[in-house]
């Protein structure tokens, strides 16, 4: 399915006024304005950094970071997860308020990294922790990949049903 | 309130945690903060939270199968960090490498040292409130890792300095795209000046503030433009040059306290932006002395260094950075240590904190430019 | 100065404590004399080893004694030097962190990885490692735990198959 087919912009051709699903409008405002929560812990931390610069625009897909999680609907977790920290993430997890999804950034959150094998210390994966929507792949992921994991989550978030029986 | 009332208030001390995940703590520190209202009595950093079990995956693999691990230390300064292991293998090895070899690690490091005080100074104005620098800085580094992408195929972690040698040669254009970027980069860099340096706001939150005296600085061990800021000319690549960092005519900016103290977090960031200047003039005349000759010609068909230890040192983007290697005639190191510069750096931090205020020590952590990933391993 | 001279300095007051092999480069001394030795290494015009750039502990491989090699340099006179000291699990290292504050973090960091304790230290703990860890993990026959907290510790990928 492109993400295309899900867009409610493109109803707007015809004439001023549509007719819609409460659903798919509620989902259209959530997709588009992800307040991320700032939760980079290692290397991954500054591509989400350079993503959020001048010149991968993530603004412009409604993302801007919090510092706090209150104020957050996605947490990106970008880095290493270790046993001292796992804690704190699932304590923060639990702090957000619903609807709530996570992306995973990074080969070190995915499944431990480069550290699975002789990592006494490491977290072998952050969804042992909280459950995890979005996987982005790489060591670091180039920004343009944390884009395209963040366009995933946005059809993820589209195909919900939040009043209706659960998708 | 008269005067008998005074004697009710009791004041006591408040224990603040700045948690693990803060916007301005610079990765995943935790510091305990015992403040008396404002003004800040102790400051206690807890650490740990990023241990990613470096040294001891470094005594289960290969020579040249650490070489990606460095990297992930010091995130912002990887080529650095390659430079330094491999440095201490190769005299381990005792190898001669070929001066082309040689002049590509210097091109390379000195790219590298710009893109780190670039991130070092966009993020110190982001602490203090400045967001358009940090955007400018991220703008212009974004062009050096355009620069790395052509030469290695990655953005942040390169993997591209192995003992004996390097990975690849430079792909054709390089140099052209360099002096390129040099050109389009001198004037860009006096817009930041212009926007941040003298900026009256700037200066009042920063002068004076966080002042490392020089006796205390060598005490606790503090290296790098840390130590350059409170006066101390002391710099690896003038004082015992390696690679081949002789040839090269270049100064070493110290902090002369322009704007208040010698040594206050203005200096720390003023001595960054120089730095910076110094790193395109050593550019220049590296491409110019550039020689021809094969890359691959002098690494090692297997590492496999002789009994005994070696312990060498490297002026990286944040100070001295020091790799022990005892090695037992194995190809695998028996023990390595890393001697990281942020550790020493973070050390002197409950020392010259006392007695500012909450905001001035968000300041103070920001000049002292520290990265998670070395503290930790 | 080099080493051998720096040796044979520091024999002629501490002959008993003071090791020195031809073709090392480093010198070996008892924990009994290190306080006096360091205060001399520190303070003595000879010497004047100003900057402890390291501390690094390593396993000497027979389960019995670990060491601990000092790194120092002068910023004045411009030698270097490294010291070792061995012991085993029931003596302890006085601490120099009076002499110089880099060693303050650096010994934590031996205690936490190695097991190395030091005596006269105002806050040995943990520093990398949380407090209730069982054990000490760059020893050589270190195991890893099964679970920390309620969380899995793989040690390979046989847990997710």
């Amino acid at each position: 399915m492109k993400i295309s087919d899900l867009s409610v912009i493109n109803k707007f051709n015809k004439d001023n006024v549509i007719v819609e699903k409460l659903d798919t409008l509620i989902n259209w405002s959530r997709a588009n304005s992800q307040w991320y929560f700032q939760f980079g812990l290692a290397c991954c931390a500054i591509e989400m950094m350079a993503a959020a610069g001048p010149r991968h625009d993530l603004d412009r897909f409604g993302n801007i970071p919090r510092a706090s999680p209150r104020q957050s609907d996605v947490m990106i977790v970008a880095g290493t997860v270790t046993l001292k920290m796992a804690e704190r993430v699932k304590r923060l997890y639990e702090q957000m308020s619903d609807p709530k999804y996570v992306i995973s950034m990074g080969s070190c959150s995915n499944s431990g990294g480069p550290y699975w094998q002789h990592g006494y210390h490491v977290l072998k994966g952050v969804d042992l922790v909280v459950p995890v929507d979005v996987y982005v792949p790489g060591c670091p992921p180039r920004p343009e990949a944390l884009i395209q994991g963040i366009l995933e989550l946005q059809k993820k978030i589209k195909t919900y049903s939040t009043l209706g029986k659960e998708v | 309130m008269s005067k008998q009332d005074k004697s009710i208030i009791k004041a006591e001390e408040m224990v603040l945690n700045m948690g693990p995940q803060h916007p301005s703590t610079h990765g995943v520190l935790r510091l305990k903060i015992h403040t008396d209202g404002e003004v800040v009595s102790k400051i206690e950093p807890i650490m740990g939270y990023l241990h990613r079990c470096f040294e001891k995956h470094c005594e289960n693999l290969s020579y040249e199968q650490v070489v990606p691990f460095t990297d992930r230390c010091d995130y912002l300064a990887s080529m650095h960090m390659n430079h330094a292991y491999s440095m201490s293998v190769e005299k381990m090895l005792d190898i001669e490498l070929p001066e082309r070899v040689e002049y590509i690690r210097v091109i390379v490091a000195e790219l590298q040292r710009i893109a780190s005080h670039l991130v070092a100074c966009g993020v110190f104005g982001l602490d203090v409130g400045a967001i358009t620098p940090f955007t400018w800085a991220l703008r212009d580094r974004e062009r050096i890792l355009d620069l790395f992408e052509m030469l290695c195929g990655a953005r942040l972690l390169y993997n591209y300095i192995w003992p004996g040698g390097l990975s690849h040669d430079l792909p054709p254009n390089f140099i052209q795209y360099t002096n390129e970027f040099l050109d389009y980069f001198e004037p860009m860099l006096k817009e930041f000046d212009n926007v941040l340096t003298e900026n009256m706001i700037f200066v009042e939150r920063t002068a004076d503030v966080g002042i490392i005296t020089p006796e205390v600085g060598v005490n606790f061990g503090v290296t790098g433009p840390t130590l350059r800021g409170s006066g101390i000319s002391h710099d690896l690549r003038k004082d015992e040059p390696y690679s081949v960092y002789d040839k090269f005519d270049f100064d070493v900016p110290v902090g002369k306290g322009i704007m208040g103290t010698v040594g206050d977090c203005w200096d720390r960031y003023w001595v960054r932006m120089r730095e910076i200047e110094e790193s395109v003039k050593i550019l220049r005349q590296a491409i110019a002395q550039l020689p021809d000759g094969d890359v691959h010609a002098a690494r090692p068909k297997k590492v496999r260094p002789g009994k005994g230890e070696v312990y060498s040192r490297y002026e990286s983007a944040r100070g001295d950075v020091g790799f022990y290697i005892i090695s037992d005639g194995k190809n695998i190191p028996y023990r390595l240590k890393m001697r990281s510069p942020a550790f020493c750096n973070l050390s002197v931090f409950s020392e010259i904190s006392e007695g500012w205020m909450m905001s001035d020590v968000i300041t103070i952590l920001g000049s002292l430019d520290i990265v998670l990933g070395e503290i930790d391993r | 100065m080099n080493i051998q001279d720096i040796a044979n300095k520091l024999k002629t007051d501490f002959s008993e404590s003071v090791e020195f092999l031809e073709d090392t480069l480093f010198i070996k001394v008892k924990p009994t004399d290190w306080l006096e030795i360091s205060e001399k290494l520190k303070n003595h015009d000879d010497f004047k080893f100003d900057y402890l750039m390291c501390i690094s502990s390593y396993d000497c491989g027979d389960k019995i004694k670990y060491g601990v090699a000092y790194n120092f340099k002068s910023t004045s006179i411009g030698h270097e030097l490294e010291v070792r000291l061995e012991v085993s699990d029931d003596e302890s290292i006085p601490s120099v962190v009076k002499l110089w504050g880099s060693a303050d973090w650096h010994e934590r960091e031996a205690f936490d990885m190695m097991g190395i304790k030091f005596d006269g230290h105002p806050n040995m703990k943990r520093i990398l490692l949380s407090d209730d860890w069982d054990g000490h993990p760059l020893r050589k026959d270190y195991d890893t735990p099964e679970y920390y907290r309620g969380m899995p510790v793989p040690k390979d990928k046989t847990y997710w198959e």
